[in-house]
């Protein structure tokens, strides 16, 4: 008798459980059209024909009372050459380096599929983010411009990212927002994939393609404004209306380690 | 459940088939209870419960007033008044009698919640009353009258196979005066967002050591930190046999699994770590093993004639301290070692040090001589000065005071010399700014160079 195969039995109901969460989602056919693998050399600063820097403290902490000053420099932004691009929140008595990187001039797009493979950083106070601004940011001014928060995750809950819209009518502390969360794992020990896939009608949220959220054109409480380019930015803030001061408990330094970066169209 | 229940089955078929077959060769050793519940609304399955010596026996008492969520009950731990006649603290363990395997767990949780805002002196898991080997604490643990939910992870899950330390405390007294905690729901869980973990041996530092053959000295400043899933470090004590020592040169130097260093071999050198879990610990002690230790001559004066400073060959009188760390000029480190039961001073980074001996101080009346003997293990240049200095307290038999004498006696080379020991008796009677020897209180040491010298047999004699 093979007791072996008679335990695994239990398994595959196990197994079959599991399968039922997985999701009938319509097919796509996307075509990579932009991606960074981040290949390099150790220490280098990303691809400067993809990525541009917003630097120092911004107007009121970029609009959040935020407490780092982004720089260009490799401490805070730079290749590993291992494939990543690492962003380091470095802590210096009490102020904080970091950086914000963005494809703004170099790479924009309407509609498509934009997703990043990354490990979060970790702590209260430290606010990762990958999300996107429309290209008419200079002109129309924020939030009439929309934004697209692919991810953003708050150091003290790093089991939880959220995924959000905002709009004229829901910006600020009023957005169109969800969160999801991993329960037995954390998004600062292993990669994953976070994700949106955008058309005309709607804007769906993914981690590691898993659809958490689904914001179709009535569900914003205003106007639309998804209906022109926008541009990426990955960037590690440190305090902040949204997450709060870090504490002396938070580690330093800070990464996060990014992958890879793709976009797709249909 | 689900896991339960499976495990159920499993373990049914299991003896379905050693009934069938009765092969021996297909028996599993038994397995150890998995139960993740210590007590939740009474004692687990298996646990009991003993106070530690000189605690309060009564001070854990089984609550069912004061519980988390109205659960049924709580553990109520009553921290008594200082001077309180039935026990110092409260203090006790939670153990099983057989063990438990806890592998399938990264943390133990518990709820409390206090009468006051306190620090618990300690709360962790692993204390069997026995050789604790895998224990881990928390020290100063805040606590407030607001119920609040704790995690202890468990540094290396897969080490906890057979524990039976489930729970255990220790509080004293704050501020003098006792006060009451309640911990509640206590179990062992899999979180999955615990993370992160670090692992020190030696606070993180590395330290590199001049020794020989036959020196054993404990590596210690073990610590782990795990990120909790707040996102803040917790840092945990934890017991040497979590980590597993490695000597790089295992002919140079052994290393135990507590983490005792002997140092076997020489000339050579071996560098100690250790890793946690398959985790490098930050840390580690290199051992410059110079072979064989040449030691000092062993004094040969009869005990009646000889006042010991510092001797294995003598009883010492009362010596306050070998190395009085006299700020701000001072940069000696004291890294004493003993070879074979022979213990000798090193001091290292020299520049000057004071022994300090006077509670009470000396009456070398009827002394004649100061005998030492030193070694340098370092270079000698030209222009070398080690000076002696002997001070008398006088008749106040306390520092200052106007009344305390001295004298500076110097040597240089060729008497000193490297790398041998060097035997040096300064007769009183040439010590002419020591004007009495009746309340003798320090010998400072002068000269050094920043290197090392080691000292050995410091007394007086006639």
């Amino acid at each position: 008798m093979n007791t072996k195969l008679l335990l695994l039995l239990p398994l595959i109901v196990l197994m079959g459980c599991n399968a039922d969460e997985s999701q009938q989602l319509e097919p796509r056919n996307w075509q990579l059209v932009w991606s960074d693998d981040f290949e390099g050399a150790a220490g280098s600063l990303p691809n400067a024909s993809k990525w541009a820097y917003d630097l120092g403290t911004g107007q009121g902490g970029w609009g959040n009372q935020e407490l780092q000053s982004y720089t260009n420099s490799p401490a805070n932004v730079s290749l590993d050459g291992n494939g990543n691009l690492v962003i380091t929140a470095i802590r210096a008595g009490n102020s904080f380096t970091s950086a914000r990187i963005k494809t703004q001039g170099l790479f924009e797009q309407k509609y498509g599929r934009f997703e990043a493979r990354m490990k979060t950083p970790y702590g209260p106070g430290i606010w990762p983010a990958f999300w996107m601004l429309g290209s008419n940011v200079e002109t129309a001014g924020w939030p009439q411009c929309g934004e697209i928060d692919i991810m953003e995750l708050r150091g003290q809950e790093p089991n939880v990212i959220a995924g959000t819209l905002h709009g004229p009518g829901y910006s600020g502390s009023n957005p169109v927002s969800k969160k999801y969360g991993l329960r037995n794992g954390r998004f600062d020990t292993e990669f994953h994939i976070f994700a949106v896939e955008w058309d005309e009608n709607k804007i769906d949220f993914f981690v590691d393609d898993f659809l958490y959220q689904r914001i179709e054109r009535g569900d914003v409480n205003g106007e639309w404004v998804y209906d022109q380019p926008f541009f990426m930015i990955l960037n590690v803030a440190v305090g902040g209306n949204y997450v709060g001061f870090p504490t002396a408990g938070t580690p330093f330094p800070q990464r996060m380690i990014i992958d890879y970066v793709k976009v797709y169209s249909e | 459940m689900k896991n339960i229940f499976f495990r159920f089955i499993g373990a049914a078929l299991l003896l379905t088939a050693w009934a069938c077959e009765r092969d021996v060769a297909d028996l599993e050793p038994a397995a150890y209870p998995t139960n993740p519940n210590v007590f939740i609304d009474g004692f687990s399955a298996g646990l009991n419960y003993g106070a530690f010596g000189s605690s309060v026996p009564t001070a854990f008492q089984v609550d069912n007033e004061v519980t988390y969520n109205q659960s049924r009950a709580s553990m109520r731990f009553e921290v008594p008044d200082v001077n309180d006649p039935r026990g110092a603290y409260a203090g006790g363990v939670f153990f099983t009698s057989t063990g438990r395997d806890l592998s399938g767990y990264d943390a133990l949780s518990f709820w409390a919640k206090a009468s006051q805002p306190a620090n618990i002196d300690v709360l962790g898991f692993g204390n069997d009353f026995g050789e604790s080997r895998y224990q881990v604490s928390l020290s100063g643990v805040g606590v407030n009258t607001n119920w609040k939910k704790y995690i202890i992870p468990i540094p290396d899950p897969s080490k906890l196979k057979t524990e039976r330390g489930m729970f255990f405390y220790s509080e004293g007294p704050e501020n003098d005066r006792g006060y009451t905690f309640w911990i509640d729901e206590v179990k062992f869980e899999k979180l999955g967002t615990v993370a992160h973990p670090t692992f020190s041996i030696l606070n993180g530092e590395n330290q590199v050591e001049t020794s020989f053959v036959g020196v054993t000295k404990t590596i210690g400043g073990l610590a782990a930190t795990i990120n909790l899933p707040t996102g803040v470090n917790q840092q945990m004590n934890v017991t040497p046999t979590y980590f597993e020592f490695i000597s790089s040169d295992p002919t140079i130097a052994t290393v135990s699994s507590t983490g005792l260093v002997s140092v076997v071999g020489g000339p050579g050198s071996a560098t100690i770590t250790a890793t946690v879990g398959g985790v490098t610990a930050q840390g580690s002690l290199r051992i410059q093993s110079v072979g064989n230790f040449q030691p000092a001559p062993v004094p040969t004066r009869p005990a009646s004639r000889v006042i010991s400073i510092f001797s294995d060959a003598y009883p010492n009188v009362p010596v306050n301290y070998y190395n009085g760390y006299w700020q701000p000029w001072q940069t000696t480190v004291s890294n004493d070692f003993a070879v074979s039961g022979n213990n000798v001073l090193n001091y290292t980074i020299f520049n000057f040090v004071g022994i300090e001996f006077s509670s009470p101080t000396v009456n070398a009346n009827a002394m004649t001589h100061l005998h030492m003997d030193v070694f340098i293990p370092g270079p000698v240049v030209p222009g070398r000065e080690l000076r002696v200095i002997v001070v008398d307290f006088g008749p106040d038999g306390g520092f200052q005071g106007g009344d305390d004498t001295r004298h500076s006696t110097t040597f240089a080379p060729p008497t000193l010399a490297s790398g041998r020991w060097i035997s040096i008796d300064i007769p009183f009677s040439s010590m002419t700014g020591l004007t009495r020897r009746a309340n003798l209180a320090q010998i400072i040491l002068e000269g050094g160079d920043g290197g090392s010298i080691y000292v050995d047999n410091i007394y007086f004699y006639n």
